[in-house]
């Protein structure tokens, strides 16, 4: 596994671009495209203030940056490097900005939720969307780019209203039999609607892109429900993740449960592979102790070693103990991920924070269970292959695949000083999408120092002849290629 | 009297004992020790009753005394003791003969009271320690039914406590579930409250929301603007369009379009999924019936009809399904006749696969016990015959102990006489065997002698007139040579010669003789035979000889013995190559039956004897 130099970055801002040519990079106020494959700068564009947000359009031509203080909102062309775009929200203020899947509106939504602005790149017009609803996950596109869905709140009732994006003609309008709607999503084949209620109350409705509802789910009554939702790439399961620990799988056809996964701290079934992160302070050979120190770049110098154990079971993973007094309590699946394939699902429990759970959706059952070390930040799925990365705020990125566990020791940005004072700790990890032309995953990740901030890239080009080897079963391979 | 009895009860059993020992030991002979001994040891007691009695009668009141008797034996029935008195003036005399049949009478009561006393007693011992027994059981059933009492007041009181402490935890649970209503209608209450506050201020929040609007949407802001360098084209190409009525109807039209596509491609899905699952259960149809008609055709004799039809109704439906397209058909139509089919078929398949179980299960049972019978079968066979066995060896030891132990004694004469006479039998036997065949030998012999002297005779004849022939003409020679000198001392030396060739013919008349003797004689001596032996050409000695025919006849009775049941079977090659030329010669014969075996080795024993060297 190849790694890059590390880049400075701010505000963690920093996107591929939708085809994977493209790496674009926010330090200040100023946007930083490269070359995925040869990490040159591309573009470099300065903005008035600094960079927020910012989004790659779904024709990865623009790129919009939002500053939210100042209320204003920059495009850029890729082609077209002389090309300015400058969107002022003016004194409404400017709390979301997004771009429409045509990569030709950009959404912008005032403070206070008060409206949402779509302006046009195409044309003058503009157009106003009211009453939105501030919640976690108000819009939501279908997969096509063809309809947006949009959270509505008016008179104390939740709504949900169909959008043509070609248009922006509203299609349906409706009522959600919700208390507090909290999230809508489109199923991939962009036909069915997710809502899901507030965490008061576990609900699930499904809608028909016609605006019919098509079903209504709740497990339970009276305590905290969903936590999190998503669904299968195959549009065929809805994983709902919720406070009492489990997921519960609905199905396309009936909309009922097919099962639920509980997330038991103790795991007992010996078909389970429990993989256990183990550090090791590395042996004090006699080329530590040389002096002059050696060069960092004679190679890194991992403070320590980490590897897989494969943990005989039963196996108790660590749990913390919830404080229940407290709003939005540390229990309940917080993290949810179907593999591309929609074979695997990954899973967190909140309260078992350290570990992730990887289930087989072939045979609805528990697979492999990872522990680390330390909680887990994030973790995404490559989108080519059943592969997901995981990175926990350490300095290491961790792979899975159905073959086996890795650890890969990310190389700071402290290489030129003295081993110990940059430690870099990786907060996300991005995949990227490759596209059409079927090359090779990046890994990208961030590493966070107190007051710098870098990244670091793997080229994909470099990593093309780099499977995880099956040997490396369980094992860290805390060495670099 | 009665007074008396009981007072002096145990001392009055036991005198009486004495005395009724007394009686009994009168009666029998006096010299047994054992009645001298309590006769001694009853001389107190007798003592005592003497003096009792003096105490009763005296010399004075003897007839007083017998009259009170009397008076009393009277009373008690008895006889009086007294003669029937003939006159009154008479005094009445003491009948003895009465007294006496009295006293044994009373004699015999008391015994007879004895005995009941005895038995009195021991049932009254029996019945006191009944009685006993019941007392204790009495006392144990009244401590049990204390305890048990006891028991029971703590049963009782365990009892109550238990039923207070349930009532308790109902009331507790009552109240919990009071709580619990309390609460829920407490959260309930809590959750309209918060819904009807978020509502309220929410409706505010919409009001300052919708005033903040105002504030800002409505007064033009300037600020408010997009700043761009120039429009670009749009992502599809196409221009922008205006927003119609048109639009709307367009986009319902692709709404509607997009839905249908997708319940297109599920129905699409869904009919190649029911196409699949169809094979699979056409599939699985055909090799059922591929399975179960085979199977079928004996057990559909024995089983009812009803199944039987069942399955010629199958294979119609698999015929007509087969020949009818059927995914052409709609659903509806086929699901019927298939879900049926396949219905019926599994139910026989179900039944069938429940028989063979049934019979997997019985023969695994009747495998069980048969394997359990044999086996049992063979375990008493074999420890019959290792029993056998072990008696075989016992005896053989036995035998072997007796031979060892007759060894070491130098056995007594009797049974080595005995041993030696079975010997002796056994030698007998043989010589008797061996007898008939020296016979037969003999009478063979015989036969070749007479045959022998027979043309001994006929020579000796020949000779005699050869001898007259010579002599005549000798006669005529010397008749014709007496004119010749010198003739006459050939004629000497011719003499001469013939002495000596009558000499030679006396000895071969003399052995000749010799040979004769045996005739007559038992053969006895081997000398003697071998001598007679041998006179005969070209035959071996009879020392040689006889051991050959022993030998033979052994052989031969062994062959015999052998063979004849292998050669029983016609076309069975011969055996053993020691028997070859057995087998070979005792063939026929033995193939005619094996009874003709015995004299045939006889006449196999010539020819051996002839392939002898």
């Amino acid at each position: 596994m190849n790694f890059s130099e590390v880049f400075k970055l701010s505000g963690l801002l920093c996107k591929f671009s939708p085809d994977g040519k493209y790496l674009a990079s926010c330090v200040q106020y100023r946007l930083v495209v490269r070359d995925v494959n040869t990490l040159q700068i591309v573009q470099l564009y300065t903005c008035l203030d600094q960079i927020q947000h910012i989004e790659w359009s779904a024709d990865s031509l623009f790129i919009l940056c939002a500053m939210y203080k100042r209320g204003l909102v920059q495009v850029w062309s890729l082609e077209q490097p002389e090309w300015h775009c400058k969107i002022d929200e003016g004194s409404a203020g400017l709390v979301a900005s997004c771009w429409s899947p045509d990569g030709r509106h950009i959404l912008n939504t005032t403070e206070f939720h008060l409206r949402i602005t779509v302006w046009s790149l195409c044309t003058k017009s503009v157009s106003y969307i009211k009453y939105p609803k501030a919640c976690l996950q108000g819009t939501t596109f279908t997969r096509d780019g063809r309809y947006m869905a949009l959270a509505e709140r008016r008179d104390c009732k939740d709504y949900v209203s169909i959008f043509v994006c070609s248009d922006w003609q509203l299609l349906r309008h409706f009522d959600t039999d919700t208390q507090d709607l909290t999230g809508i999503e489109w199923a991939p084949n962009g036909c069915v609607l997710a809502v899901w209620d507030s965490c008061l109350e576990y609900k699930v409705l499904l809608y028909s892109l016609d605006g019919r509802l098509l079903s209504a789910y709740s497990a339970y009554e009276w305590s905290l429900g969903i936590k999190s939702v998503a669904w299968s790439p195959s549009s065929q399961f809805l994983a709902v993740g919720s406070y009492d620990g489990k997921v519960r799988i609905l199905n396309h056809v009936t909309w009922k449960m097919i099962t639920e996964f509980e997330h038991p701290a103790a795991i007992n079934n010996p078909k389970i592979v429990v993989y256990k992160e183990a550090e090791k302070s590395p042996q004090l050979g006699l080329g530590c102790l040389s002096f002059p120190p050696p060069r960092a770049g004679a190679g890194p110098l991992p403070t320590s070693e980490s590897k897989y154990e494969i943990a005989s079971v039963p196996v108790s993973l660590q749990t913390l103990k919830p404080v229940t007094d407290r709003a939005n309590p540390k229990i309940g699946i917080g993290m949810l991920a179907f593999s591309p394939d929609s074979y695997f699902l990954a899973t967190r429990n909140d309260n078992v924070p350290s570990a992730v759970w990887v289930w087989d959706i072939q045979k609805l059952r528990l697979f492999a269970v990872l522990e680390q070390l330390s909680p887990v930040r994030a973790f995404q799925w490559d989108p080519q292959q059943p592969r997901l990365a995981i990175c926990t705020g350490g300095s290491r990125v961790y792979l899975w695949s159905p073959a086996g566990c890795l650890s890969v020791q990310v190389p700071g940005e402290g290489e030129h000083s003295p081993a110990g004072t940059g430690t870099s700790a990786l907060l996300f990890v991005v995949w990227r999408h490759t596209g059409r032309t079927g090359e090779a995953p990046a890994i990208s990740s961030q590493g966070n120092c107190p007051q710098r901030l870098c990244v670091n890239l793997k080229a994909g080009a470099q990593c093309t002849g780099d499977p995880l080897p099956s040997a490396l079963q369980g094992r860290s391979s805390p060495s670099l290629t | 009297m009665g007074d008396w009895m009981t007072v002096t009860d145990p001392g009055l059993s036991s005198e009486s004992k004495t005395i009724s020992q007394h009686t009994s030991e009168t009666k029998m002979s006096p010299s047994s020790l054992y009645s001298q001994q309590v006769l001694c040891s009853s001389i107190p007691l007798s003592k005592n009753v003497h003096s009792f009695f003096s105490a009763f009668c005296t010399e004075d009141n003897i007839e007083q005394s017998i009259s009170y008797l009397d008076q009393e034996l009277t009373t008690f029935g008895f006889p009086s003791l007294y003669e029937e008195s003939k006159g009154k003036e008479t005094k009445r005399e003491l009948n003895i003969v009465a007294v006496l049949n009295c006293m044994n009478e009373l004699l015999v009561l008391q015994r007879k009271n004895l005995l009941a006393q005895e038995n009195v007693e021991t049932q009254n011992l029996k019945l006191g320690s009944d009685m006993d027994h019941l007392q204790s059981c009495y006392s144990k059933l009244k401590e049990q039914l204390e305890t048990s009492r006891r028991e029971m007041i703590g049963l009782q009181e365990r009892d109550r406590q238990l039923q207070c402490k349930n009532r308790n935890l109902h009331q507790l649970l009552k109240n919990e579930k009071d709580e619990v209503q309390k609460l829920q209608n407490i959260i309930a209450s809590r959750a309209t409250q918060y819904n009807h506050d978020m509502k309220r201020k929410e409706r505010e929040y919409n009001k300052l929301k919708e005033r903040l609007h105002q504030l800002v949407m409505n007064k033009k802001d300037k600020k408010i603007a997009m700043d761009i360098l120039n429009y670009v084209g749009r992502a599809d190409g196409k221009r922008g369009s205006w927003r119609t009525g048109k639009t709307e109807a367009r986009n319902e039209d692709e709404m509607y379009k997009i839905l249908l596509n997708d319940y297109e491609y599920r129905q699409k899905q869904i009919l190649m999924e029911n196409a699949e699952l169809k094979k699979v259960l056409q599939q699985m149809k055909k090799e059922m019936i591929s399975l179960l008609s085979p199977q079928k055709k004996k057990p559909r004799e024995r089983v009812d009809d009803s199944t039987g039809t069942v399955i010629s109704d199958v294979e119609e439906d698999a015929g007509e399904l087969s020949r009818e397209s059927m995914w052409d058909l709609s659903c509806e139509t086929v699901r019927e006749q298939l879900t049926n089919s396949i219905r019926k078929q599994w139910r026989i398949l179900k039944s069938h696969v429940e028989k063979l179980d049934n019979q997997v299960s019985k023969v695994h049972l009747e495998g069980f016990n048969d394997e359990d019978v044999i086996s049992r079968q063979d375990h008493e066979q074999e420890t019959e015959k290792l029993e056998l066995e072990i008696q075989q060896c016992k005896e053989m030891i036995k035998t072997q102990q007796q031979l060892l132990q007759q060894l070491a004694t130098a056995c007594d004469d009797d049974t080595t006489s005995l041993l030696r006479d079975c010997y002796l039998l056994e030698e007998k036997e043989r010589l008797k065997e061996e007898w008939s065949l020296f016979k037969e030998q003999k009478k063979n012999f015989e036969r070749e002698r007479r045959s022998f002297t027979e043309a001994a005779i006929r020579l000796g004849l020949e000779r005699k007139a050869f001898e007259e022939e010579r002599a005549s003409w000798l006669k005529q020679q010397f008749l014709n040579m007496t004119t010749f000198d010198h003739q006459n001392s050939e004629n000497v030396k011719l003499f001469s010669a013939f002495s000596g060739s009558s000499d030679q013919d006396n000895l071969t008349v003399h052995s000749r003789q010799l040979q004769k003797k045996p005739h007559s004689m038992s053969n006895g001596s081997p000398v003697c035979m071998s001598k007679l032996t041998k006179s005969l050409p070209a035959s071996p000695s009879t020392s040689d000889f006889c051991q050959t025919r022993s030998c033979v006849s052994e052989h031969s009775s062994i062959n015999v013995l052998n063979i004849t049941p292998e050669d029983i079977k016609p076309n069975q090659v011969g055996g053993e190559c020691t028997n070859q030329k057995w087998s070979v010669a005792s063939r026929p014969g033995s193939q005619e039956g094996c009874y003709s075996g015995c004299s045939l080795t006889y006449t196999n024993s010539h020819v051996e004897k002839d392939d002898l060297p």
